[in-house]
């Protein structure tokens, strides 16, 4: 053997192996099923695989935009004020699709110069635009506008992380979704209850502590009954939150608070599941430094009153305070233990930004996924063993160097895929599949060839050099072309077909390398073995 | 062994045959689009809802409907799915029945509808998740572990175990409870009863697209595949000549036109998979092309004195026997894919069976017609009657030579 063969053989080898590793890493056990332990750590399965949970859904980006332009309005009435501007009126004029748009009406035109320079100075990431009748439309920056509708979606993606990050799933998917605008993708393996998930994703969990005036009373009409018909200014009515049947009047209660809080949810530091004195579930909450000191500063001043905890506007609970409270406290409300987990979770977590809408919800039992599994591997291991034996016994000796150029194709592939820690999906093994039949036809094209070199009386060494350089060009050709259009299908952006691409690429790739390289080395091989003039096996 | 060896068949000459044959599939797959099946769009394009139901016993299609409409949902349809042995249910509702407010109205709808012999302030054990199976252990605690610290985790492997056993082993579908107890502890299991009853169903999968993602996917796929079509125009006129471009996209236009109208003709939904294997066709179908192409290249720098329809019929010949054999290799991975790959990619390796036969038939006889059309054409203009590159492939930059008449 030649020294050039050699290296060539060492190379191989040296692939061979690195992608053996990228398949299996090094086992901890060398037991089938170790084996297989060790595959499906390093080549993740996709969702239409293992089951699980797949959600789109639309950041209702304008709740953002609304929720600045209303602060925008608040400060610019506050400041005309300030500034004895006289106007007519502020509105929004479209405040569904363009929540971004303030106009005032009537601005004295002596007065516009004051008035914009409110707007340049108090409110840098708006425009003020003047129209008919003293009119002016104060409008975001479109560049403002953009980064805050992103903003908005980055915090979602943030929230929800967290939240998600708590339910414990292993390796959860939470992006943007490319194929439209603000929308984000979630992927949950193993997760088949998409309706649990949205909850603990939904849940706005606003917490506020308040004093309560009074209460409990049966229904609206008593509490007003007891106050002389007129609640006090500021307070409001809250609803207490229901205990036993949900549906039924009967657990009907409702409290006067203050509308005034002492604290908030941005006061909390952190939140934990856990029991009060009777033993049954609770939450424990603990302030922040400034929130504590809030905290203790209204509880020493209110020592005998009643506290109101109110999540999301209803009554949770409601406590009599013995003596000044600074940092901790407990919320208690007949919580279960889920409940009790899921409400510190969401209280860690913060609200969302925005509001949010699904698009689209599947989910995929595990049974599927392991019947699919199953069916995929068996069609892939009967088309796989047709081309083979096929290949035997249509090229022979030849046949043999093909289905070693083909089981390499597929070492390489499954190998980069384990290094690239890409996604195999059912459609995915489709393209492994077919990465065998496309694979086969670039060994086709050569041997083809060959043959034909040998009949036009070429000698076995001159009609391989002559076939691979023949087919090389074609290869090339065909290659680009089945490529371009896979990684088209990188457009659809996510999910199973994604996988399909990424196989098909992958397996292509290799496809080069081993039907012409590692083809032709055997070839050599082969060739360097015989006496000259010997016959080819093809 | 060899099954081609020195064929001289003259295609061209068969190129009328060849038309109308690809005349009365194309115009059968338009009239179907047009009049009859319209393009049948799955859910990932139409919007909508489906599930997939397992029942335990073969199931009643009609009995199923009845549920459904009594829960008052309209235009469901129950079909059975998959082979009979499977019994399983795809039961689908409109997007109108699929409205963004509540996505998964729908789905929650069919379940109670089908839940409706359900014992009333029971769980269903065969849809619950192990999470709330955990739970009821946790809170039952059959086991009187108290507050033990491994009560949470021995109670979570129980109800792991016994989903484990639902999903993997049985299908998703448990016939009684006595078949946990060997499983896993049965004491757990007995208490399960008090709470649990078994359903005669499970739920495989469920679908719900809503009508925005429907639309974003539908404008997504008919723009990849114009992307890939313009993708193969602007190669090939790059690596070739323009006319080789234009041929290669109209055959892989007219194969991409056959078998969405056999998906038409045969009323099988397009599903995203369904438009994956199209544009892998679209690759498919002009590796085949190319092949030839390439070929007639060659050939042409070789007997440059012979007319260019003998060169065409010369190089189809010579790579005959490579596209049949490749041709035939990817068949039988594919019909593999087809007959043992599952439900779940019937329609996806449709697409491939039919797409692999057009495309390879296309090669032979669209693409390399067109060519000598072109010419026969170019000549009736009193131009030259070849423009046909010279240069190699080798060297694609290199300036364009024409063979002087």
């Amino acid at each position: 053997m030649n020294k050039n063969l050699t290296w060539k053989l060492v190379v191989i080898v040296g692939i061979l192996i690195v992608f053996l590793f990228g398949i299996f890493g090094i086992p901890k056990d060398w037991s089938p099923k170790g084996l297989l332990a060790s595959i499906t750590d390093r080549i993740h399965l996709g969702l239409d695989l293992r089951g699980g949970t797949h959600l789109i859904l639309q950041v209702q980006v304008n709740d953002a935009v609304s929720v600045d332009s209303d602060n925008a309005i608040a400060r610019l009435k506050e400041d005309m004020r300030a500034r004895k501007i006289t106007y007519a009126d502020i509105v929004k004029p479209d405040p569904v699709n363009h929540p971004e748009m303030i106009v005032v009406k009537g601005v004295p035109p002596e007065q516009t110069s004051d008035f914009k320079s409110i707007v340049t100075d108090r409110l840098p990431e708006y425009d003020a635009t003047s129209g008919a009748e003293n009119s002016w439309t104060v409008a975001m920056k479109a560049q403002n506008l953009a980064d805050l509708k992103n903003r908005a979606v980055q915090q979602a993606i943030e929230t929800i992380r967290n939240r998600i990050d708590q339910l414990g799933v292993s390796e959860p998917v939470i992006q943007e979704h490319g194929l439209g605008q603000y929308q984000i993708l979630v992927q949950l393996p193993g997760v088949d209850d998409p309706a649990r998930v949205k909850e603990i994703m939904q849940s706005t969990a606003m917490l506020e502590i308040k004093q309560s005036l009074g209460g409990p009373y049966s229904s609206q009409e008593q509490a007003l009954q007891d106050h002389g018909g007129v609640l006090p200014p500021d307070a409001v009515l809250m609803q207490g939150k229901s205990i036993g049947s949900r549906n039924s009047d009967t657990g009907e209660q409702w409290y006067l608070i203050s509308r005034a809080s002492a604290v908030t949810g941005r006061d909390l530091r952190t939140a934990e599941p856990t029991t009060d004195e009777n033993g049954q579930p609770a939450v424990r909450f603990i302030l922040t430094g400034e929130g504590g000191r809030k905290f203790y500063a209204f509880t020493s001043g209110h020592v005998g009153d009643f506290l109101a905890v109110i999540l999301d506007n209803k009554v949770q609970e409601v406590a009599t305070i013995k003596e000044p409270i600074r940092d901790t406290g407990i919320i208690n409300g007949h919580f279960t233990d889920q409940e009790t987990h899921d409400l510190s979770m969401t209280l860690r977590s913060g609200a969302l930004p925005a509001g949010i809408k699904y698009l689209e919800e599947r989910t995929v039992g595990p049974s599927l996924g392991a019947d699919s599994i199953r069916s995929g591997v068996q069609a892939a291991i009967y088309g796989m063993l047709a081309v083979l034996i096929f290949m035997l016994i249509y090229y022979r000796w030849a046949g043999v160097n093909a289905d070693i150029a083909l089981i390499l194709n597929l070492v390489i592939l499954l190998g980069f895929m384990g290094y690239f820690g890409a996604v195999l999906t059912l459609p995915g093994i489709a393209g492994v599949i077919l990465t065998v039949g496309m694979g086969v036809d670039s060994n086709v094209l050569i041997f083809e060839r060959i043959r034909e070199e040998l009949r036009n009386g070429k000698t076995p060494p001159s009609a391989v050099e002559q076939g691979f350089s023949h087919a090389w060009i074609t290869i090339v050709d065909t290659h680009v072309t089945t490529i371009v259009s896979a990684a088209i299908l990188f457009l659809f952006g996510t999910g199973p077909v994604k996988g399909f691409a990424t196989t098909l690429v992958f397996g292509l790739a290799a496809n080069l390398f081993t039907a012409v390289f590692v083809s032709r080395v055997i070839f050599d091989w082969v060739l360097s073995r015989k006496q000259r003039g010997e016959a080819l096996s093809i | 062994m060899e099954f081609f060896r020195n064929t001289n068949i003259d295609f061209l000459g068969k190129k009328w045959y060849f038309l109308v044959f690809s005349l009365i599939f194309s115009v059968a797959g338009v009239l179907s689009m047009a009049f009859w099946h319209g393009i049948p769009l799955g859910v990932d394009f139409r919007g909508g809802t489906l599930v997939y139901v397992k029942y335990a016993h073969t199931p009643d299609p009609s009995a199923i409907h009845a549920d459904i409409d009594r829960a008052g949902l309209k235009n469901a349809r129950v079909q059975t799915y998959g082979p009979a042995a499977n019994n399983e249910v795809l039961i689908q509702l409109d997007i109108q029945e699929t409205s963004e407010q509540a996505l998964d109205k729908g789905k929650t709808q069919i379940i109670q509808a089908l839940e409706s012999k359900a014992t009333p302030g029971k769980q269903d054990l065969n849809n619950a998740s192990s999470l709330a199976i955990t739970n009821y252990l946790l809170e039952k605690d059959p086991l009187h572990l108290g507050s033990e610290a491994d009560a949470n985790p021995r109670y979570t492997a129980i109800a792991q175990s016994i989903v484990d056993y639902r999903d993997k082993t049985k299908g998703g579908v448990l016939g009684s409870l006595d078949e946990l107890k060997a499983i896993t502890n049965p004491v757990a299991v007995a208490s399960l009863g008090d709470s649990f009853f078994l359903s005669d169903f499970g739920i495989r999968n469920v679908e719900i697209v809503g009508p925005q993602v429907g639309q974003q996917l539908r404008g997504q796929a008919i723009r990849a595949t114009l992307y890939s079509l313009a993708g193969m125009l602007i190669y090939l006129a790059f690596r070739f000549e323009w006319i080789y471009g234009v041929a290669a996209v109209v055959t892989v236009f007219h194969d991409t036109l056959i078998t969405v109208g056999a998906f038409s003709l045969l009323n099988r939904e397009i599903s995203l998979t369904v438009i994956a294997a199209i544009l892998t066709l679209i690759g498919y179908s002009n590796n085949d092309t190319i092949v030839v192409f390439d070929r007639i290249r060659e050939n042409i720098k070789l007997l440059r004195r012979d007319k260019l329809a003998d060169i065409v019929n010369k190089s189809i010949n010579q790579t005959l026997s490579r596209t049949i054999l490749t041709a035939g290799l990817t068949f039988l991975t594919v019909l593999a894919l087809f007959l043992f790959g599952g439900e779940v990619l019937h329609g996806f390796s449709l697409a491939l069976v039919i797409g692999i036969l057009i495309g390879t038939y296309s090669s032979i006889a669209i693409a390399a017609p067109i060519l000598v059309a072109y010419q026969e054409w170019r000549s009736g203009r009193g131009k030259p009657p070849i423009a046909m590159p010279l240069r190699t492939g080798n060297n694609p930059a290199q300036p364009k030579e024409k063979v002087k008449a």
